[in-house]
């Protein structure tokens, strides 16, 4: 293991890198948030780059989740949430009052840790968020259908049962079916809580090939905890800790030369 | 999620003393269970398979006819006495006689003894000796059984014929009379019809020798029935049972709920039953989504949930004086000063009725479905919330389309424990609404159909009635053991059907249960 003695002591780590607006699809601007009196997010400040794949990584407990989570707007529900700062999603600031919450969803499509397919059928399930928006004839949801699911890679394994029951696909088809159910609304953002961890490595595999085919009309952030999958398929990754965002910079880079002790010690391992 | 059913068979069995334990308390309830069930089944069914009709000789040479009851020992081991059924009531004052069993000196099956059911004063015991018509014919001796089983059968068919002509001419036009209508002939002439037919089932009748040499003339339109149990076979006495049965239960009872059927106890306590799960179902569902998914989840909340909870255990008449209170005389007595003024002062929803009833046992049932709700609810992982929340769904459409029919299984579960709970209870009945005696359904050809005003009966309070309050609870005993497994069978059919549906439910929305 490389002892990396060369790094600077303490560099502004959101200045490593930094995005012009025009390449960022989200800007997150001096972002605090408490869960009452239990500090989460730290004054963060960090622009999410369009197109591209975005890995979080950080131990347990370091804000990568709730960061997901103030994205689409989903601690709303949260009384005790206490947050300052702003996220502005193409410019907009996603907490302005005049913000539908539902459309920033559709806009911001999340896919959470544990599979979570709806007690329906596959179809129903990638329809849901259509009959949701409504104003839609049943052949061109059926088209929407037929794509999300070819998006995610799973038609050809379900076109001939689209009437069965989602809870009888396997963990990582049904993982895959809730990504094309997120895919049929149309989202700009696709955001990704520790997608893979509940999974067999080949079915990770796959979800990591359509993470890669995804990007080229999506912006995608991943949470894990898994290093080689952050190496391997994101473009930058963040590093957090203590809800404070540490060192950001482009993934080959942080990975193979990071600037801080801290990090290293992280993805080498050194850290519990 | 419940754990496949594969993978606890995979799980280590129980051994020793504790394994033993358990399984014996399964099987000791079970066998309970099985016991109460037949004791019932044995008691309730008994009673309608025609028995043996007995003549008895005496040692002094009194002679008695009647059907063997039971036998039991007299005190301090001075022998046994036998309780035979011997009818005649009008002439003896009682149905029953107790006879000591060293006083019998013989005892004989002979098969011309014929029992008789009447209208009034129960069965007739006796031979037949002679049938007069109404013109005053005469038939004696051996003509005379087959004589009246045809005129029974004639009568049967005139007696129909007069339902019918009631129901389906003279009803209808009395109906269009009060509305003003021009029919005064048409039901001139059923009236006169009527009156013939009447006349024709009038005027006949039979005579009785009964066993201790006794006369006893009976009127043929008095007869429901007649019988000679020790000259029928074993399939007429089947038939007879199975007729016996299908009566006591299409028939409204008779003599003081002693005799007879419990249609309108059936018919009562399902439709009350159902009324209350309509009125309780929306409340209970509702209230559960607010405590589990509305409400800030703090102290207050939890106080709420365990008041809802101890709720289920307050005792059953409480909820009863406060249906008297509330909804018979503070809603009920309002509603008749606003609406039917013109009745007072005789009530009309002032009363114990139907609907107050079905109010009374929703507002008891309410917090079993409560509870019932909320942990099928509290079993949904958040995760499915939150997808239908990142898909863009508002809180409404969230509970409305994943959350609710997730928990229509809990609901259900909770509505058939409320059902069973109900259709059980008599208690707060007989404050609200439950009658003694009302062979008139409350549902009806009359608008509006459905009379929630009504008094209605109920199973679980006949039960108590003819137990308690008959004239002759000798006669009503085994009534009332058939009325108790009619009420567990109705209770189980009520409890099956919500069963079926959340089955049905359940495996619509694909194994819930699997992966």
């Amino acid at each position: 293991m490389p002892f990396v003695q060369d790094l600077r002591p303490s560099p502004d780590p959101a200045a490593v890198i930094d995005f012009s607006p025009e390449a960022s699809s989200l800007a997150i601007r001096g972002l605090s948030l408490a869960y009452g009196d239990t500090p989460a997010l730290r004054d963060l400040t960090l622009r999410i780059p369009r197109h591209r794949v975005t890995a979080f990584i950080g131990p347990s407990g370091c804000g990568k989740s709730t960061l997901l989570r103030v994205l689409n707007r989903l601690h709303d529900l949260n009384d005790e949430v206490v947050r300052t700062g702003e996220v502005k999603l193409e410019g907009e600031d996603i907490h302005a009052p005049e913000v539908d919450v539902a459309e920033l969803r559709r806009r911001v499509g999340m896919v959470f840790q544990a599979p979570n397919p709806f007690p329906m059928s596959i179809h129903d399930n990638v329809a849901f968020g259509l009959r949701l928006q409504g104003g839609l004839s049943k052949r061109k949801r059926d088209d929407i259908i037929e794509w999300a699911l070819r998006s995610a890679a799973l038609w050809d394994e379900v076109k001939d049962r689209l009437r069965a029951s989602a809870w009888s696909l396997s963990g990582g088809q049904q993982q895959r079916l809730v990504i094309a159910r997120t895919l049929a609304v149309g989202p700009e953002v696709l955001l990704l809580d520790e997608p893979a961890s509940a999974l067999d490595p080949i079915s990770t595999l796959k979800i990591e090939e359509l993470i890669g085919n995804l990007k080229s009309h999506l912006t995608l952030v991943l949470v894990t905890h898994n290093m080689q999958q952050a190496a391997r398929v994101s473009d930058y990754t963040a590093f957090l800790q203590d809800g404070a965002l540490v060192e950001y910079g482009p993934t080959d880079t942080l990975f193979t030369h990071p600037r801080l002790r801290r990090t290293e010690n992280y993805i080498t391992g050194r850290m519990a | 999620m419940r754990p496949v059913s594969g993978s606890r068979a995979r799980l280590p069995r129980g051994e020793g003393p504790g394994a033993w334990l358990a399984a014996g308390s399964v099987a000791l309830s079970l066998l309970a269970l099985l016991a109460l069930l037949s004791l019932l089944a044995v008691r309730g069914l008994e009673h309608f398979w025609p028995a043996p009709v007995a003549l008895v000789v005496l040692e002094d040479g009194r002679q008695l006819a009647g059907e063997r009851v039971r036998e039991v020992p007299l005190p301090e081991g001075t022998g046994r006495e036998r309780l035979y059924r011997t009818g005649n009531r009008d002439l003896y004052g009682t149905r029953w006689e107790w006879v000591a069993v060293s006083a019998i000196a013989e005892v004989s099956h002979p098969p011309d003894l014929v029992v008789l059911e009447r209208r009034r004063w129960g069965e007739a015991i006796g031979r037949l000796t002679a049938l007069e018509s109404e013109t005053g014919e005469r038939v004696e001796g051996e003509g005379a059984w087959p004589a009246l089983e045809a005129r029974l059968a004639e009568l049967t068919s005139l007696r129909q014929a007069r339902d019918a002509l009631r129901d389906e001419v003279i009803l209808p036009r009395v109906r269009a009379l009060e509305e003003g209508g021009d029919v005064d002939r048409e039901l001139a002439t059923a009236n006169a019809r009527l009156r013939a037919l009447q006349a024709a089932m009038e005027g006949g009748r039979l005579t009785l020798a009964t066993a201790d040499g006794g006369r006893l003339a009976v009127p043929l339109e008095q007869v429901l029935r007649v019988r000679r149990p020790n000259a029928m076979s074993p399939f007429d006495k089947l038939v007879a049972w199975g007729e016996g049965v299908w009566r006591f239960l299409s028939e409204g009872p008779r003599a003081a709920n002693t005799a007879g059927g419990v249609w309108p106890a059936i018919f009562g306590t399902v439709l009350m039953v159902m009324l209350m799960s309509i009125l309780v179902t929306p409340f209970g569902v509702l209230a559960a989504i607010y405590l589990n998914e509305v409400a800030h989840q703090g102290r207050l909340t939890r106080l709420v949930r365990i008041a809802v909870r101890n709720l289920a255990g307050v005792p059953s008449i409480v909820y009863g004086v406060f249906g008297l209170g509330v909804f018979v005389y503070g809603i009920g007595g309002t509603l008749d000063e606003w609406f039917f003024d013109a009745a007072l002062p005789s009530p009309t929803f002032g009363t114990g009725g139907l609907l107050w009833a079905s109010l009374t046992l929703a507002l008891l049932t309410l917090p079993v479905v409560i509870v019932a709700t909320e942990e099928g609810l509290a079993r949904i992982p958040d995760q499915q919330r939150e997808g239908a929340l990142a898909l863009g769904a508002t809180r409404l459409e969230m509970l409305s389309r994943v959350v609710l029919p997730m928990a229509t299984p809990a609901m259900l579960t909770g509505v058939i424990l409320a059902v069973a709970r109900a259709a059980g209870e008599v208690a707060p009945l007989m404050l609200v609404g439950v009658a003694k005696l009302a062979p008139q359904v409350p549902v009806d050809g009359d608008f509006p159909f459905l009379h929630l005003d009504r008094k209605f009966m109920h199973l679980g309070y006949h039960i108590f009635d003819a137990a308690f309050h008959g004239g002759d609870v000798q006669a009503a005993m085994p009534l009332v053991y058939a009325t108790a497994l009619l009420l567990v069978l109705v209770i189980l059919v009520l409890n099956l059907t919500a069963i079926f549906l959340r089955h049905h439910l359940s495996t619509r929305h694909g194994a819930l249960t699997r992966r």
